[in-house]
């Protein structure tokens, strides 16, 4: 649209933009089902995760910036952190069912959102779905592996 | 504003933005922190050698930045809750919006000390 044509901006919308000749751009609503849209998909799995997103957020302010408090903050900071510090909060089961309960929101809750990002961003079917899986992949990994370390932690292992 | 874009600037745009990019930091950053931590299953000097690199000048500023990332994600992520539950929420969005920010300064002014008290202390004397 060259400057001549363009009708004189009104007041702060860009409405005048557009009109009858000239209509504006329409966009799509994301993910709009279409004919292509297979039954199955039909859940509310989306809802869930909308929602799984904002309870687990509200635990997780209280858990993550506690956490954060303990480590980085109070007692000097970073300065105490050792096998000494670890194996000294391990030993109650509190802080063990407080880590656990963490790592596995944290983890569901990130993996969740970074699936939301992949879905935005990567535009190819092939490149969504190899990083989907990597992403997945690492999850598992990572979320096993931390709750087998909350499990099995020996402060006598040497 | 660009035609055909649903990228609408200003403070609803850009909170939206830096909610994303501070999550996949902190998300990175989960991975790596649950890997160090497994070290305590591995031995006692191997963990205690991990964290020596977290007492590090540059990686306790970065823990200075991690504690940034998390206040702003987990703040404007009770504003987005606000939004989505609370009636009057979309038309408060910017007003939570730099009440998030000014929090966030205030707890960001507070954890100065306290978080980087190990460089400061190494680096300028007891």
């Amino acid at each position: 649209m060259s400057a001549e044509t363009t009708p004189a901006v009104s007041g702060v919308d860009d409405v005048t933009l557009y009109d009858v000749d000239n209509p504006a751009p329409v966009i799509e609503a994301p993910r709009k089902r279409t004919k292509k849209t297979p039954k199955a998909t039909r859940t509310n799995f989306e809802m869930y995760g909308w929602l799984f997103m904002r309870l687990s957020g509200i635990l997780l302010v209280v858990l993550v910036l506690g956490h954060l408090l303990i480590q980085l903050v109070l007692d000097g900071g970073v300065s105490k952190i050792g096998f000494a510090f670890v194996a000294g909060r391990w030993a109650s089961p509190f802080w063990q069912a407080w880590d656990l309960i963490m790592l596995w929101l944290a983890m569901l809750h990130g993996a969740n959102g970074l699936r939301t990002v992949i879905n935005d961003y990567a535009e190819r079917d092939n490149t969504r779905f190899w990083l989907k899986m990597l992403l997945y992949t690492a999850t598992v990994f990572t979320v096993l592996l931390g709750t087998l370390v909350i499990f099995t932690f020996d402060p006598n292992i040497r | 504003m660009p035609a055909g874009t649903l990228y609408r600037g200003r403070e609803g745009m850009w909170s939206w933005v830096a909610h994303r990019v501070t999550g996949v930091l902190i998300f990175f950053f989960l991975f790596v922190h649950v890997l160090d931590t497994a070290l305590v299953r591995v031995s006692p000097e191997a963990y205690d050698n991990v964290v020596a690199t977290y007492k590090t000048p540059i990686v306790n500023v970065m823990e200075y930045g991690l504690v940034a990332a998390i206040l702003f994600h987990a703040l404007n992520g009770l504003r987005v809750i606000a939004v989505d539950f609370w009636s009057k929420g979309p038309r408060y969005q910017k007003q939570m919006l730099w009440s998030v920010v000014a929090v966030w300064a205030l707890l960001m002014a507070g954890a100065f000390y306290p978080v980087l008290q190990h460089t400061l202390r190494t680096l300028f004397g007891s």
